[in-house]
């Protein structure tokens, strides 16, 4: 152990470190990994209860994987030099991304107990880069949701105010790192779980260019959708874990093959003098919230101040890219979750009565294995996909993507980086949409076009609604692959927001827990 | 069971035209499997070949076997087709056990072979065209054990096993446009037809091409109408008929069955068929109709494949001489009549008497060999010669030894049965069995002498010039010496003796 190094740095400030500067104290030895996560573990215990923003803590084995760095730290020599610069540096992952060695849920109650037998691609990379793993985070069932209230296991708080939703369906990842329980997390985004759910907690999240991070032991919802990515407190942060994550798969035929640009180098020396950021005129104003148009307004300020250049333009079909969206996603949703039968594995339920046939059996399992949601989507996929239907409206939903496509084409020449709010509104109260499935839907009306078109997104904090005094999510889109240019922009807007902050935004979030009880003992 | 009415197979064909077509399947011989890393190989213990990806594990992914699409490409060449320049999978949803993400990963509307042909030649020489309408790529099933329950099938089964093994093995699946004008040679047709495409995937290396493994498996689908008539019946599939001679079988019975229910004023149902080889008849399956919903759409785990023009001429390159041009070449070689080598190819010996010569045998003698000695015997044992367990190096070691006069054929009769009794090599077996030909002419001439004695008559006759009575002599000599003598030289020495030449 190296305690003779440990300058004392107290818990409280360890886990408010970003990620960049955590790895840089481990490098330096003036913490070391174990202290690291044991402080992140302590903060799961003290303030998870009323967060609920992990299903599974894997205390153990991220505790050994700390000890293991520390050890080559300690040893010093080519093994020690070779560490990777994120090594000791804990991270979370969305229970959507399979684990061996820690149960995945997916969310459901299908899932419940299931541990797979082997690690998802971005798993072997974390733990190539010896990242421990604190745990496995929640999520809207099979993360079709948008506040997270859609899991089997309970939804999630908002850190910034407990009685309203984190966003989601990554709202376990998102609310995790919003309440220092984790540096950093991974997410999945298929029409903006990672980034709806930054912007209602504050935090920075990335829809990575489609097939530049491997989807290989993500649970699919919508294939042709899903993106893994990084859920973090800084934009540096996202750069570090997308380089983690991302490159070549040959287990994903999607992987992209040639390599991203340098992300981190790109967050680093961010610059947008004589950038052109357009604004998608179809993405703000009428259904955005005043308060979410007033931050989104200040970001444009600030950003022409420091030099770009800000331009309209037009995505008219953007318009129909939610309902395209909700006929792809269901479709390819209910393909892909028609595997889970009781057959093989998970949940098997037989029928109470009757003859107990194998149509039967996965009937049984299914009705009681799956949520409501979940269940709305498989039925709206099978009727989509259907004969005589298909063409309407499965191949119709395929046209409209290919003119969301277009619309991206024609903004990115006038364009380098588009610019609008993440989400309309801030985070709504637990329960008020939960019955309302059309008004849920609407949380992705401006994330949902990058994951139709396959390019990169970030989210990132703008500010607090002037309404409410919750985050309210900048986003920024890229063409394919030029994921770097979101790092590039990302990472300006967050310094000019912070400088006149003073401070990053979740610096002003409400305390929580143990943290609570101790403000008030030290008054 | 219920047994349908049928019709005499000549009353059928006087009232009506039979349409064809055929679904044959190909298992490929690939190491893995179509979509995953996992083995491809048949017979093992159940679910030992499969990993995460066979078993629809969540979150896994497939990825395309880049030697299945070359083999698929070589069929789709050999079949005379065009190969797509880029082609997509497609997902065909439904739920089965056996299907362990419930859907197959299938090609639907792109397929990568389309617009072929292949000119079958029946039986006696004539050559029938059977249009190709598409060669896809597939993954196979899992194979199910139904226990229990009477008829083996999952209704009435108190349990059933799952063995993926088989799952995610390569497939292609090779689909013919509708056959017409086939008549009465339909059913000769249909096994021709099988076992061309067994023959060619064989031929290419891409398939083991054995039909009791279920390497080739061929769904045959039936119609008739009234001669004259263009438009066709409603049509049957019997499914999962696995050897030549049921795919013959099958297509006959169908026809007799379609008959009888066309003549008694009713539709024939469009359904599946189950065909029994016990009783060589076919029982209804499910209903099968347009209504069936698969659901297909493109598979958006996978990229489209992409078949670069420069790799398919690579490939056609690489195809090794089809089988109707192979077998004027090795007749025009081995110098057989129309008749010899139509009975060669019939017999199914051609490769064994191909492999026989190029081990050292003339074409005569390998031909002798096989249609005279090994055909025969295969058939008593109910197997394909070839299956029989008779090297090419075995026909050449017994023609050698009967030339040398070390033994005579029906001791080489012997010493065949000896080497497929497993008694050993044949000259072990020779060794063992005290076969030899009496080649020292001393007791030979006491036999002789012996014989002539006991049939003076004969004797006389030879003498007057009767040549052909020496025969009666020489069995006498052949018995006295149990066969041992070489018959050839006792004929001489008789001749010699009697001072006749012959």
């Amino acid at each position: 152990m190296t305690e003779q190094n440990s300058t004392g740095i107290s818990a409280e400030t360890l886990i408010r470190l970003s990620a960049a500067q955590l790895a840089e104290k481990l490098a330096a030895g003036e913490v070391t990994a174990v202290q690291a996560t044991q402080a992140y573990l302590d903060r799961i215990a003290a303030v998870d209860g009323q967060v609920n923003a992990f299903l599974h803590v894997n205390a153990e084995e991220a505790l050994a994987v700390a000890a293991e760095v520390d050890a080559i730290r300690a040893a010093g020599g080519a093994e020690a030099e070779s560490l990777h610069v994120l090594a000791g540096v804990p991270i979370a992952v969305k229970d959507l991304i399979v684990t061996i060695g820690q149960p995945t849920t997916a969310g459901s109650k299908i899932l419940e107990g299931w541990h797979s037998p082997y690690d998802a691609t971005v798993v072997e990379r974390l733990r190539a880069a010896k990242m421990p793993i604190l745990g496995k985070t929640n999520l809207d069932e099979f993360a079709m949701g948008s506040s997270t209230e859609h899991s089997a296991y309970g939804p999630t708080r908002n850190p910034w105010d407990l009685d309203r939703i984190p966003g989601g369906s990554g709202g376990g990842s998102a609310a995790a790192v919003a309440a220092f329980e984790a540096p950093l997390a991974l997410g999945t985004d298929t029409g903006g779980s990672i980034r709806q759910p930054g912007a209602v907690t504050g935090t920075v999240g990335v829809k990575p260019t489609y097939g530049s991070v491997s989807r290989y032991g993500a649970i699919a919802m919508a294939s042709s959708l899903d993106q893994i990515g990084p859920v973090t407190r800084t934009v540096l942060d996202s750069a570090l874990l997308h380089q983690v994550i991302g490159g070549h798969d040959p287990r994903d035929s999607t992987s992209l093959p040639e390599p991203l640009a340098d992300l981190v180098a790109a967050a680093k020396t961010g610059n947008v003098e004589g950038l052109r950021i357009g604004i998608i005129k179809e993405l703000h104003g009428e259904g955005y919230q005043a308060g979410v148009e007033n931050r989104f307004n200040d970001a444009l300020e600030l950003l022409k101040e420091a030099g770009a250049e800000i331009v309209e333009v037009s995505c008219p079909n953007f318009q129909y890219a939610l309902g395209a969206y909700y006929l792809i996603m269901p479709s390819e949703a209910s393909s892909n979750l028609a595997k889970f039968d009781g057959v093989r594995y998970g949940l098997r339920v037989l029928p109470e009565d009757g003859p107990m046939t194998i149509e039967r059996v996965m009937g049984a399992t299914r009705a009681a294995g799956f949520g409501d949601e979940v269940k709305r989507r498989i039925i709206l996929g099978t009727y989509a996909l259907s004969a005589g239907y298909y063409d309407a409206y499965y191949g119709s939903a395929q046209k409209v993507r290919t003119l969301v496509q277009r619309d991206f084409d024609a903004a990115f020449e006038q364009a380098d980086v588009l610019i609008s709010p993440t989400a309309p509104t801030t985070a709504f109260p637990l329960g008020e949409k939960l019955d309302d499935p059309l008004a849920m839907y609407l949380n992705d009306v401006a994330t949902i076009p990058a994951n139709l078109a396959g390019v990169p997104g970030l989210s990132l904090p703008g500010g607090l609604a002037d309404e409410d005094g919750l985050p309210v999510g900048i986003q920024l889109l890229a063409p394919a692959r030029e994921d770097a240019r979101l790092y590039r922009v990302g990472a300006v807007l967050e310094s000019l927001l912070e400088a006149k902050w003073g401070g990053p935004l979740l610096a002003q979030a409400p305390a929580l827990g143990a943290e609570s009880l101790e403000t008030q003992e030290a008054k | 069971m219920s047994t349908d009415e049928i019709l005499s197979f000549e009353e059928a064909m006087e009232k009506y035209d039979p349409v064809l077509g055929f679904e044959v399947h190909v298992e490929l011989n690939t190491k893995t499997k179509m979509f995953s890393s996992a083995p491809n190989v048949f017979g093992d213990e159940p679910n030992t070949n499969v990993n995460e990806v066979d078993l629809g594990m969540p979150g896994v992914l497939p990825v395309v076997n880049k030697t299945a699409v070359e083999s698929s490409i070589k069929i789709g060449l050999a079949l005379n087709c065009k190969i797509a320049e880029s082609c997509r999978f497609a997902r065909k949803n439904y739920f089965y056990p056996d299907t362990p993400k419930n859907f197959q990963t299938s090609q639907y509307d792109e397929p990568i072979a389309y617009d072929g042909y292949l000119d079958i030649e029946l039986e006696d020489g004539t050559v029938f065209r059977v249009e190709i309408e598409r060669a896809h790529m597939e993954e196979d099933a899992g194979k199910l054990t139904h226990m229990g329950g009477a008829t083996g099938r999952i209704q009435g089964a108190d349990f059933s096993l799952v063995d993926y093994n088989r799952a995610g093995v390569p497939l292609v699946e090779i689909v013919t446009k509708p056959i017409e004008g086939a008549g009465s040679r339909a059913p000769e047709l249909a096994k021709a037809y099988v076992a061309a495409i067994r023959e060619i995937v064989k031929n290419l290396g891409v398939s083991d091409a054995k039909m009791e493994r279920g390497n080739v498996r061929c769904d045959a689908n039936v119609s008739l109408r009234p001669h004259g008539r263009e438009r066709f019946g409603i049509r049957s599939e019997t499914k999962n008929v696995n050897s030549l001679r049921a795919v013959e079988h099958a297509v006959r019975y169908e026809i007799q069955r379609h008959a009888a229910v066309l003549d008694s004023g009713n539709p024939v149902v469009q359904e599946t068929r189950h065909w029994h080889e016990d009783t060589r008849t076919t029982t209804s399956g499910r209903p099968k109709s347009d209504a069936d919903d698969y659901r297909y759409f493109p598979e958006p785990d996978l990229v489209p494949v992409v078949a670069s023009r420069e790799w398919v001429e690579e490939l056609r390159a690489t195809l090794p001489e089809p089988p109707a041009e192979r077998r004027k070449r090795l007749k025009a070689d081995w110098g057989y009549s129309d008749l010899e080598f139509r009975d060669v190819v019939n017999a199914g010996v051609l490769d064994e008497i191909e492999e026989t010569i190029a081990a050292g045998a003339s074409a005569s003698v390998a031909r002798k060999w096989w249609m005279g000695e090994i055909v025969g015997r295969a058939k008593a044992a109910d197997v394909d010669p070839g299956q029989l367990g008779v090297e090419a190096a075995t026909v050449v070691e017994l023609s050698r030894m009967v030339e040398a006069g070390k033994i005579n054929n029906k001791m080489a009769s012997q010493v065949l049965d000896g080497v497929l009794a497993g008694e050993g090599t044949p000259e072990e077996i020779v060794e063992a069995r005290g076969l030899a030909v009496v080649s020292d002419d001393g007791p030979l001439l006491e036999a002789i002498d012996a014989a002539l004695a006991a049939q003076p008559g004969v004797a006389d006759k030879i003498r007057a010039g009767k040549v052909q009575a020496v025969g009666a002599i020489v069995g006498g000599v052949m018995k006295a010496t149990r066969g041992q003598a070489d018959a050839g030289r006792v004929k001489e020495l008789i001749l010699e003796k009697l001072g006749v030449t012959a």
